[in-house]
């Protein structure tokens, strides 16, 4: 009942601003043919995908979540997926705007003042891909992005003769729990670029059969599913602490993974940003798995 | 003559035949303590995986190599004995407030010391930062440390040295104080990257899958100091609930038991809060239900709460790991799908 009043207000709003913007909205569509020279980017991983690819110099602004890459410190901040700002956004006049396929009232909004969104899905290893080709052909940088795109298969298909034959450890790919304790724990289920990522790096998925990007198994399931190794992935890398990960599975002694040591805690945002840094996390979860392979 | 007479329904002060009410309490407490003791031995029976019994109790095994004892000593019998206190600890809170605050819709959460203890583990959860001491671990420090300041600054700002509580002044002050630290959980989210948002608001569900007896036994020196505190109460609380003036009459050192009643109830809440995340309407549902079962003589009530709490809980968690399993069901979803409707049911059958 409370949202209608609300969104009355903002479509208020929006006439406003129509009115204000429209000479520089209605120039839109015709600038849309060509690539965008103002990208106003909210969500993190197409930000390192639009610099990667050589698009950089045409980002105005990016989400208050952006760390990477350094260049972004000094670009103006507009909100992130649950805040967008989208008055700020609109008086930076973008003729590219990068959402979340979820920000669908967003969405509506830049439709209707005329200006090119690129929306974003998050899924498994190919739609990243795929996103560094769409993001390179929509800034004019198709070519960029063709080099980041062959680049990063290469260091995959690098990677996978690497592990390939090797027995695949039945892994527990762990998103994220509270420091100290098994508790509110977040692993991958079978979908997604993490899943992608663990099964190509030569790791065999113990929530392969659970058809979610994440899933909150209970203690009693952990020590059911038996992993033989688990890796966890802390976007803080202070927080990939190998004294705090023993502490934390030290309960489930009959766990194969806690009994022969084989918990790897990883740090780093690039561990779970679906850009063009996943080779790298491709690499540090093969390494986990298989460090005799990497001698 | 006198036997009868209507003020002794009320009042515990009155003189009443001692052996029939000595009587009919053991029976009562014998009924409830066996339905929490049932309840205790055959949750951890059962769950998402069948075990051996005899490879989980054969010590000849290994337990590092007994799956079937780790399944449940360690998933198990933890979250059992973590809901049967977290549960007592709640309903007893919930019977305490209610009287101490004299309003029967007071939950151990209405002063705000669990939206003080969600706030720490929301800072953690969000924010980083802090350290395990001794058995806890982070969260759980950060969450006690919030509904530790949290119940000191409702209690100074409602009491004046010396002086008589006022409860309309502790329930405005706490009611307040619980929406101004709600409002900052909001906005501590609101600040996070969405990822961290989830987990937050997982914890606020609840949760009693504690993996082991360590954060139970960081919490029972604080859950052991409450129940003595708990103890010394239900004398006074009888003549409490009816008025302040009327207790001090008959001898109650009013401004003590109020001290007693909100640190123990605040300790207990705060502890529960910190094992388990705030899970709620136990707190409110459990000392209703168990009310219109035994009574209002907080002597029973007490008590006959702490037992139920315990069973209720223990039931609700086995539904929230088995019902839809492999995925849990949070616990609080569950006390609130089972508890309001039963309790509605009784209040019509009884009203």
């Amino acid at each position: 009942m409370a949202a209608r009043p609300s969104r009355l207000i903002a479509t208020l709003g929006w006439v406003l601003a129509l009115a204000v913007l429209s000479g520089a909205a209605r120039s839109a569509p015709a600038q849309s043919a060509q690539p965008a020279s103002r990208i106003v980017s909210l969500v993190p991983a197409v930000t390192e995908i639009l610099f990667a690819v050589g698009a950089g110099a045409q980002v105005v602004a990016v989400s208050s979540f952006d760390k990477f890459p350094p260049a972004v410190e000094k670009l103006t901040r507009v909100g992130a997926l649950l805040n967008p700002d989208t008055e700020r956004i609109l008086s930076l006049r973008p003729n590219l705007v990068i959402v979340y396929g979820s920000q669908a009232d967003l969405l509506a909004q830049f439709k209707q003042a005329g200006i090119p969104v690129f929306v974003y899905r998050h899924g498994g290893l190919s739609d990243t891909l795929d996103s560094i080709t769409a993001v390179g052909t929509a800034t004019g940088h198709a070519a960029g992005a063709a080099t980041v795109v062959a680049g990063l298969r290469t260091r995959l298909d690098t990677l996978r003769r690497r592990v390939a034959g090797r027995p695949k450890p039945r892994t527990l790919l762990v998103l994220s729990r509270e420091p100290g304790t098994l508790r509110g724990l977040y692993a991958s289920g079978g979908i997604g670029f993490l899943h992608d990522l663990l099964e190509l790096a030569g790791g065999s998925n113990v929530f392969a059969d659970v058809r979610e990007e994440s899933v909150q198994p209970s203690q009693e399931t952990l020590l059911t599913r038996r992993p033989d190794v688990v890796v966890e992935l802390h976007p803080r890398p202070e927080m990939a602490d190998i004294a705090d990960a023993r502490r934390a599975w030290s309960p489930l002694v009959s766990v194969p993974a806690v009994r022969f040591n084989r918990v790897h805690p990883l740090g780093g945002a690039y561990l779970v940003t679906a850009g063009p840094r996943l080779g790298g996390a491709a690499e540090a979860i093969g390494r986990a798995l298989h460090p005799e392979a990497f001698k | 003559m006198n036997s009868s007479h209507p003020a002794a329904v009320a009042t515990a002060a009155a003189p009443v035949p001692a052996r029939p009410l000595r009587a009919r309490f053991a029976a009562t407490m014998l009924a409830f303590a066996a339905l929490a003791i049932v309840v205790c031995i055959l949750a951890p029976l059962v769950g998402t995986t069948t075990i051996s019994f005899s490879r989980a109790f054969d010590r000849s095994i290994p337990f590092q190599d007994n799956v079937d004892a780790q399944i449940f000593f360690v998933a198990r019998l933890p979250r059992v004995v973590a809901g049967a206190l977290v549960g007592a600890a709640l309903a007893v809170a919930g019977v305490v407030f209610q009287a101490l605050l004299r309003n029967p819709l007071a939950t151990p959460f209405t002063l705000g010391v669990s939206a003080g203890a969600s706030l720490g583990a929301m800072t953690v959860i969000i924010f980083g930062g802090f350290t395990a001491v001794g058995p806890w671990s982070p969260v759980p420090v950060a969450s006690l440390l919030g509904a530790g300041a949290a119940s000191a600054l409702v209690y100074l700002l409602a009491t004046s040295p010396g002086r008589v509580m006022s409860t309309t002044v502790l329930l405005l002050a706490g009611v307040t104080l619980n929406a101004f630290l709600s409002a900052l959980i909001l906005f501590a989210q609101y600040l996070a990257d969405f990822a961290e948002v989830y987990r937050a608001a997982r914890w606020l569900m609840g949760d009693l899958d504690v993996g082991g007896f360590d954060s139970i036994l960081g919490a029972l020196p604080l859950l052991i100091a409450s129940f003595v505190g708990f103890a010394t109460l239900p004398s006074s609380l009888n003549l409490l609930s009816v008025g302040a003036d009327l207790a001090a009459s008959r001898g109650v050192d009013v401004a003590r038991t109020q001290q007693w009643a909100f640190v123990s109830a605040s300790l207990a809440t705060g502890a529960a809060v910190a094992v388990a995340g705030p899970i709620g309407f136990i707190g409110i549902i459990v000392p209703h239900l168990v009310r219109l079962l035994v009574g209002a003589d907080h002597r029973v009530l007490l008590p006959a709460s702490a037992l139920f709490g315990a069973a209720f809980l223990v039931l609700c968690d086995l539904g929230a790991r088995t019902l839809l399993a492999p995925v849990e069901i949070p616990v609080g979803v569950v006390t609130a799908l089972i508890g309001g409707p039963f309790f509605l049911w009784l209040l019509v059958r009884h009203a």
